[in-house]
């Protein structure tokens, strides 16, 4: 384990004219972490890829990989490689060309070109396709060819722009987890910018969620999901049903939350969390029970709400609820609980759930 | 079928425009092969003035400048356009308008005037007039119509393309060398054909910047004439229209290639 992260960026501020595009960027990325910066359009992503790559340059701060400051270092001699949204393939050279063309720039001799573009390509699986040129492949091989262009390298750091971003639905499943095993395959630091929370979640070791230039929160997926630092992540992060309110008592580890229309709700109590404070409480929709009005209890929170929508989603059923006539929740259902006849459109329902089921933020 | 009668009237309009362009060429052709001394009347056919012109002495040295100046102002043209349409397009957007006006300028600037214009630079820096000053003439407004052809290829590429380059541990020279010339070659090609042959061609910059011994063949043709029109002169017309459309169609051909 060495001491230094692999890439380290210190409060680094860039601005496009006058419009900041990176506001005071400070992260730490673990060596061989499979890393994420998730974020909207326009949220500074991509400038900190193309920061850490070199093709911007920071207007303050300093960024370093393996503990050395690059900012004096042009991205040809610096020890990453980046995997360009659309690819980027040279089209005039073949997929051996393309994967070759970094180590011939580097001075390596030919008959270990040949070696490792070999191993390269098996690793992504496009061995036989070397004499093709880009426009013969699909889009998924295409992906492909930019990756391994990018390992046979042996960067210190891999840097992907939305990598899956060109793929249909169903590739891009797949590609989430190949790109993963790869990643532990070769060891080598991963950082990869989205705008995918679910490819975020799931390839990750760890993600920082940034907006408007800033990061927001960074933690494993599991804490990014689970435990939203702010009411802009537990949005952007996975679907939240949201309730706005005004803290009125706190006891201890519990707070009681009023919210107009609603029964007092009880929830784990924020850190700093006092009486009088605005906040919104946040519940997945897989942590909502769904129940008859009449049923017994045996949650922390009841809460009477009428069905608007249902959507069958085949192993799983999604129901849109009114509730306190304002708000809008969604509750996913798993389709195997033994024989609980569907809700219907136009039931009334009872909404419950455990205060450890939701997250109270502050607004 | 019915007959669009609009669809007749406009190939109709389209023939005559094509024979007002062409029939003049044609004629020029068709009566390079008159065996008639007297150019009017029709006598058989016959190459002998293809064969006299290749024993005309002072035509084949006309030949020769041509070709040379050609050549050359090709070079520095294609060398210079090539380089000032990659440096053109990296500019942000706001600063390129006005070179865009700076290059486009000699191409629609009356030639008598870039004639007089070159003419007054030569005589003012006291340079003596030949084959040299009629060759960076030719360069001169050959210049832009390279740029402009090459900036169109450029625009096309996508940009990452170098950046992939330079990710890759190419230095800026070695990106434009791998990836970004390859790319833009059949563009190049095309710009330099076409240079080549509005060069071989020009008439108006070379008779003011080409002092005694500078002849080339439009000159030559101009001189030639004022003593008659001899068929001579119509077997040399007709070859360098041939040549002149064999250039341009290799040119158009090598620009379509692009698009691909």
């Amino acid at each position: 384990m060495q001491a230094n992260p692999s890439v380290e960026l210190r409060e680094v501020v860039k601005r496009h004219g006058s419009t900041p595009a990176v506001e005071s960027l400070s992260l730490s990325v673990r060596h061989g972490e499979f890393f994420s910066i998730l974020g909207p359009s326009g949220s500074g992503k991509t400038t900190t890829l193309r920061l850490i790559a070199g093709f911007e340059h920071p207007d303050q701060g300093d960024i370093l990989i393996d503990g050395r400051s690059v900012l004096d270092v042009p991205p040809n001699l610096r020890p990453v490689n980046l995997v360009f949204q659309q690819y980027a393939l040279f089209p005039h050279l073949t997929v051996f060309g393309n994967v070759a063309f970094g180590l011939e720039m580097r001075g390596v001799a030919r008959a270990e070109i040949r070696s490792r573009v070999d191993a390269a390509l098996g690793m992504v699986q496009l061995s036989g396709k070397e004499a093709r040129v880009p426009a013969q492949l699909s889009g998924g091989e295409q992906q492909r060819v930019a990756l391994a262009r990018a390992l046979v390298n042996r960067p210190a750091v891999v840097l992907l722009d939305e990598p899956l971003g060109a793929l249909d639905q169903q590739l891009r499943q797949e590609m989430q987890g190949e790109l993963k095993a790869i990643q532990e395959r070769v060891g080598l630091t991963f950082i990869c910018v989205t705008h995918h929370q679910e490819e975020a979640l799931t390839m990750s070791d760890r993600v920082a969620v940034m907006d408007r230039g800033r990061v927001l929160q960074v933690g494993a997926p599991k804490e990014i999901y689970g435990a939203p630092a702010s009411l802009f992540v537990a949005e952007f992060v996975g679907l939240s049903n949201r309730v706005d309110g005004r803290i009125i008592a706190v006891d201890g580890t519990r707070c009681r939350i009023e919210a107009p229309g609603l029964p007092a709700i009880q929830a784990d109590a924020p850190a700093g969390a006092g009486p009088g404070n605005p906040v919104a409480l946040v519940v997945r929709p897989e942590r909502l029970h769904l129940s008859q009005p009449s049923a017994s209890n045996g949650f922390d929170n009841v809460v009477p709400a009428r069905v608007a929508k249902t959507v069958y989603n085949g192993h799983e059923m999604q129901y849109q609820l009114h509730v306190a006539e304002r708000l809008s929740w969604t509750v996913r259902v798993q389709n195997d609980n033994g024989g609980q006849k569907p809700f219907l459109p136009g039931d009334a329902v009872a909404v419950r759930w455990n205060c450890d089921d939701g997250v109270v933020l502050a607004r | 079928m019915m007959r669009d009668p609009r669809k007749a009237w406009l190939r109709a309009a389209s023939l005559g425009i094509m024979m007002f362009l062409y029939l003049p060429i044609a004629v020029l052709v068709v009566y390079s092969f008159n065996a008639a001394k007297l150019s009017t009347a029709w006598q058989g056919l016959s190459l002998q003035w293809y064969a006299l012109l290749a024993r005309d002495h002072a035509l084949l040295v006309a030949l020769q400048n041509s070709l040379l100046i050609a050549a050359v102002s090709t070079a520095i043209a294609t060398l210079l356009g090539v380089s000032a349409a990659v440096g053109i397009e990296r500019l942000p957007w706001r600063r390129r308008t006005w070179l865009d006006g700076a290059f486009l300028l000699p191409l629609v600037m009356p030639e008598v005037m870039m004639g007089v214009a070159l003419l007054l630079f030569f005589v003012l820096i006291k340079m003596p007039l030949g084959l040299l000053t009629v060759t960076i003439g030719h360069a001169v407004f050959n210049v832009p119509v390279v740029t402009m052809i090459v900036r169109a290829r450029l625009r096309k590429l996508d940009p990452h393309l170098e950046e992939a380059a330079r990710d890759l541990g190419a230095t800026p020279w070695q990106a434009f060398r791998r990836v970004t010339l390859p790319l833009v070659r059949p563009s190049v090609i095309g710009a330099a054909l076409l240079a080549f042959t509005v060069s071989l061609d020009d008439f108006v910059v070379t008779f003011f910047t080409a002092g005694p011994g500078a002849t080339t063949l439009p000159l030559k043709v101009y001189s030639m004439i004022k003593t008659g029109i001899s068929p001579e002169i119509n077997a040399l017309s007709a070859m360098l229209v041939v040549v002149s459309m064999a250039l341009v169609g290799l040119s158009l051909v090598m620009q379509r290639t692009n698009e691909k």
